[in-house]
């Protein structure tokens, strides 16, 4: 009887041990420490990283919409408050420019067999993130509003104007159209997609001057400014978030918003089924005729922090392994344009998939840039407001840019 | 009282102040003068999901070399201060140059990126404190002659637009002014103008601030303007009754003059807190018609991928400049005083 009794509880406590083996991810030990930005993606891939938590192996996410500011001082100190940064391609560039991640091209080679070439960011010949998703801002377009009035989808921004006067002369909606114009990141932003566009250069190559006062510049800034006229009146004021609820409020016919918010307004917590179901997608409208979509693609990926111990940046990596495997992913299919192997669009990622197939340009890297998309963003909205011209709009941005560019070094 | 007397006294707050004011402040001063070393720059092959190009970017290990041998960066001296994004002394003298009268002269000064935001704060420092300091006044006169039942509710609700915290009253009252908000609507009803935006006009947006800023900071002015009333000696009220002086005439000849001294203290911490005005830009995302110089330190602050410590360090020396000039006059005062005494 003792004998039965006593074996029972060894083979249960056996059965236990090797169920909780194979419920983590076969990690030894190790500490794995996550930021990232908040948004459901990221909630996805840190889940599955978490996947990998047992007792020797702790799983811990900070998702904020802070990561930017707090990443540099969080990855500088030794160790690192963060093992694993979850960047974009322009959050990237401060960490390598102050040499605060590590390659990892010993832990693709290790554990990495999930991945496909275009998910490796190499910089250098290096291997300095894994992207695992893709974003752009594109064309949100009611359906219904453009088949009863007889507008095809607009492929240029003069089209896109056209409908909006269309619709406003039929006195459908005054205001048609909408955009993230909100002075500072945002409006920067909407710049950039429009410049990449144009297909000319930001810089001169090789170097960090400016070059973009010519006529590409003048012109994205009068489309901006054209724009503008079929927007309400508090355009100013409207970032990505602000255009979902005047969007259910069946005052928008056109907008350009992010793909990664494409899911929430035909998600079934849409506020209004009715408009949800009317919503679609399109690639970003181009600047000139058969022009390229006016939107710059972003991946989003994770980098390793330098300034950890081996044993939790292979932890870290084979966690993060977890995090974007196509496990994960079929889960979550539709939060975003997984690069993951075996993605299948859905019917969010219609904009993005039209942006990358009609030849939309990255966000430019380069170590610089931030200091224009600021100059940029602080500098445009006066002359959407008519208060300057367009030449004097580009003068106060190059000196803008060019005063910082001067303190951090990259001009003289 | 002896001087050493008083330094046992003071001693604890002054090396408290030493340790937390004035050595930041001496350390932001000497940061100010810096610069970032010179980038080293190389060209490489960046590979990524879009596909591989030529990538500038930044030598690190040189950077790394530089920055052991020189932590400061490059000395700028008084550079930054002269740079187009602070006092901006070359584009002056190019408007000066290039200008043919008064007016283009003020636009393209206001222009420039700290003069637009220093013409804001000081905008607001001198219309609000007064505001503050009226209405203030006239509540806590008001409160002073309610019956007892009322005193405590209505002093609760007075204190209330200061007790909120400046970001979340300001976001409420974003929403309130906003076209769709009950303010924002019951105006456009009012004036019969189904376009009018509270938000939209840099114009309306700077009044909306200034409502604001006197509806947030009157608590304050309220809240010493009633402790002083309690004081006021009831001999020199009744013989004013009794000389047949009426209401009105009795608050100007012996409440006003009497509360004179309080209304120095709250227009000295007003012209202190005032020129420092940050939140109320960040809450009615104002950044498209008002900027103030805290808001430039903060934007300077939060570009993440470079920030401009330098930039930040002399804006903020400027402000403190800026509020040594606003507060000269008093200290003025005071220091006469205090050698008059002496």
């Amino acid at each position: 009887m003792k004998m039965t009794v006593k074996s029972t509880v060894a083979a249960c406590a056996l059965i236990a041990s090797a169920g909780a083996a194979w419920a983590d991810c076969g990690i030894e030990s190790g500490s794995v420490r996550i930021l990232s930005n908040d948004f459901a993606a990221l909630h996805a891939v840190a889940d599955g990283a978490a996947t990998c938590a047992s007792d020797t192996v702790e799983v811990t996410a900070n998702a904020t919409e802070e990561h930017k500011s707090i990443q540099v001082p969080a990855l500088t100190t030794s160790p690192a408050t963060y093992t694993v940064a979850v960047i974009a391609s322009n959050s990237i560039v401060p960490l390598l420019n102050d040499d605060l991640i590590r390659p990892l091209d010993e832990y693709v080679a290790k554990w990495g067999g999930q991945l496909q070439e275009n998910q490796l960011i190499r910089i250098n010949g290096k291997i300095m993130a894994v992207a695992f998703m893709a974003n752009a801002q594109h064309m949100f377009y009611r359906k219904d509003i453009l088949a009863e009035n007889g507008i095809e989808v607009p492929k240029t921004y003069a089209e896109m104007m056209a409908a909006a006067q269309k619709l406003r002369d039929a006195g459908v909606m005054e205001t048609p159209l909408a955009s993230s114009y909100m002075p500072g990141w945002n409006l920067a932003a909407e710049f950039v997609n429009s410049y990449l566009s144009t297909g000319n250069e930001f810089f001169v190559p090789g170097t960090a001057e400016l070059a973009i006062d010519n006529v590409d510049g003048i012109a994205v800034l009068e489309t901006l400014k054209g724009m503008t006229e079929y927007m309400y009146a508090d355009w100013a004021t409207y970032d990505a978030n602000s255009q979902k609820p005047v969007w259910e409020a069946n005052e928008i016919a056109i907008a350009i918003n992010w793909g990664s918010r494409a899911g929430a307004f035909i998600g079934d917590d849409a506020a209004d089924p009715a408009i949800a179901e009317q919503t679609a997608f399109a690639a970003a409208p181009a600047m000139y005729d058969d022009g390229i979509p006016s939107a710059a693609l972003w991946w989003d990926g994770f980098t390793i922090a330098k300034n950890i111990s081996d044993e939790d940046a292979e932890a870290s990596f084979r966690a993060m392994m977890a995090g974007v495997s196509p496990e994960m992913m079929a889960e979550n299919a539709d939060l975003a344009v997984w690069l993951i192997d075996g993605y299948e669009p859905t019917a969010a990622a219609v904009g993005v998939i039209g942006n990358v197939q009609g030849g939309a340009r990255p966000y430019p890297m380069e170590p610089y840039m931030g200091l224009l998309h600021t100059a940029l963003g602080d500098n445009i909205v006066e002359y959407l407001q008519g208060k300057e011209s367009a030449e004097q709009a580009l003068a106060d941005i190059a000196a803008a840019y060019n005063a910082a560019a001067t303190e951090a070094g990259y001009l003289n | 009282m002896p001087h050493k007397t008083f330094l046992a006294f003071i001693w604890p707050s002054l090396l408290a102040m030493i340790l937390f004011i004035a050595v930041p402040i001496l350390s932001v001063a000497y940061q100010s003068l810096f610069i970032e070393h010179e980038q080293i720059l190389v060209t490489s092959e960046n590979c990524g999901p879009f596909g591989c190009k030529p990538q500038v970017s930044v030598d690190v290990d040189a950077m790394r070399q530089l920055r052991e041998e020189q932590p400061m960066g490059r000395f700028n001296g008084l550079n930054t201060y002269t740079n187009s994004s602070h006092l901006a002394f070359n584009d002056i003298n190019e408007i000066f140059r290039s200008s043919e009268n008064f007016n283009e002269i003020r636009n393209k000064i206001m222009n420039l990126p700290f003069y637009k935001a220093l013409i804001f704060t000081v905008s607001y420092t001198f219309i609000v404190t007064p505001l503050v300091i009226i209405l203030g006044f006239i509540v806590a006169v008001v409160v002073n002659s309610l019956p007892n039942l009322f005193k405590g509710p209505v002093i609760f609700f007075s204190l209330l637009p200061m007790i909120v915290t400046p970001l979340v009253g300001s976001l409420v009252l974003y929403w309130m002014i906003d076209s769709r908000g009950i303010i924002g609507a019951g105006l456009q009803s009012l004036f019969g103008d189904p376009n009018l935006s509270l938000k939209a006009s840099p114009v309306l947006t700077w009044v909306t601030l200034f409502v604001y800023g006197v509806w947030h900071s009157s608590p304050f002015a309220f809240v010493v303007f009633y402790a002083g009333l309690q004081t006021v000696p009831s001999d020199t009220m009744e013989s004013a009754m009794v000389d047949g002086a009426n209401r009105w005439e009795r608050i100007r000849f012996v409440t006003m003059p009497y509360l004179l001294p309080l209304a120095t203290f709250i227009a000295l911490m007003q012209l202190m807190d005032n020129f420092r005005i940050f939140e109320p830009i960040i809450g009615f995302s104002a950044a498209a018609s008002a900027t103030s110089l805290s808001f430039l330190i903060y934007n300077d602050l939060r570009a993440s991928e470079s920030p401009l410590f330098g930039s930040a360090a002399a804006t903020s020396m400027l402000t403190i400049v800026g509020v040594i000039i606003l507060l000269l006059p008093v200290l003025r005062r005071n220091w006469r005083e205090f050698n008059r005494k002496s």
